[in-house]
């Protein structure tokens, strides 16, 4: 058993209204920055895991993910591991 | 009518349900979170308020509350449930009603009275009211926006299970009347079976004259009318 570091991204839905990244995505074009085609406003979650290994982690935390991190009607998630190196895969 | 008001860490509208279903001759009973068993109750209300400061997302911590176990079971056996504000955000996340409740689309948290059009009056909560009648009842949320997917919208309308949705003064379910961004205006809706009700606006908040509204006793005098005609509550 050791500690996996994870990231958890809670992404919402493609094609439902963010607000949030609607006001920001305003507020970037009012700074200037007209390029800004879309912008949308998740969250991330960082967890440090006991698990037997990272296939184990993961699984278990997708599981965590269904029952309670995301919502299935709203939001997507996307669970990678963070390597010894401080990079996530 | 003995009813549990459960009231979870952060619920805030717990002492208003209570006064109301008091006001109406009824029994309530603040029930903890942490406690288990609602026999022998004739309703269970979940109150508005910002339970678990409303981390990860509205609701979606307090629906782990071990008393929620027991709302599921009451709820399948056929008992009412009525959920408000942050009850209705409550019973979404457990999967007790369809759909979720998003940010509001003006990002503003929103609170004033609303004007709400009854479009079922034959309900366990609403048959106090007329089909068609409008309602002034007040609001106070900052995530009240109703979405669920087409499939789930388009059986909610179809089996007509939109209880209360936003109107405009000309009482029609227009952009001008929808405080939230709600998709259809939608501001409550009942599950398949019906004793279960969710609402964003606050029936308790309307009980007294001076107040400025007692269009929300309704809810409440609905439910005693008809756990008076009918047999004794579920017991799960």
């Amino acid at each position: 058993m050791s500690a996996i570091r994870l990231e958890i991204h809670i992404k919402p839905r493609p094609g439902l209204l963010n607000p949030e990244g609607k006001a920001i995505h305003h507020a970037l074009h009012s700074l200037g920055w007209n390029g800004v085609a879309d912008v949308r406003v998740g969250k991330t979650i960082y967890m440090d895991l006991d698990a037997e290994s990272e296939a184990a982690a993961l699984e278990t935390a997708e599981a965590m993910c269904r029952k309670m991190l995301a919502n299935p009607v709203t939001e997507d998630f996307e669970i990678s591991v963070v390597t010894a190196e401080g990079a996530a895969s | 009518m003995k009813v549990a008001v459960v009231t979870f860490p952060g619920s805030n509208c717990d002492y208003d349900l209570y006064k109301a279903v008091q006001d109406v001759g009824g029994s309530p009973t603040f029930v903890w979170h942490r406690e288990r068993g609602l026999d022998g109750y004739d309703a269970v209300m979940l109150p508005g308020g910002f339970s678990y400061g409303d981390y990860l997302r509205g609701g979606a911590i307090a629906r782990l509350s071990p008393v929620m176990e027991d709302v599921v079971a009451y709820a399948a056996a056929g008992g009412p449930v009525l959920g408000v504000c942050n009850g209705f955000q409550i019973l979404c996340e457990a999967g007790l009603l369809p759909g979720a409740l998003m940010r509001n689309e003006s990002l503003r948290f929103q609170s004033f009275p609303v004007r709400l059009r009854v479009e079922r009056a034959d309900t366990l909560f609403t048959t106090a009211y007329d089909e068609g009648q409008v309602l002034r009842i007040p609001i106070a949320h900052g995530e009240g926006n109703y979405e669920a997917d087409p499939a789930t919208l388009e059986r909610l309308e179809g089996d007509g299970r939109v209880v209360f949705r936003y109107v405009d003064a000309s009482g029609e379910p227009t952009d001008d009347g929808n405080p939230n961004g709600s998709w259809h205006n939608i501001a409550g809706i009942v599950n398949e079976a019906g004793n279960v009700l969710g609402m964003m606006p606050h029936p308790e908040r309307a009980m007294e004259p001076l107040l400025g509204s007692t269009d929300g006793r309704g809810v409440f005098t609905s439910l005693v009318r008809a756990l008076g005609a009918a047999a004794p509550a579920a017991t799960p």
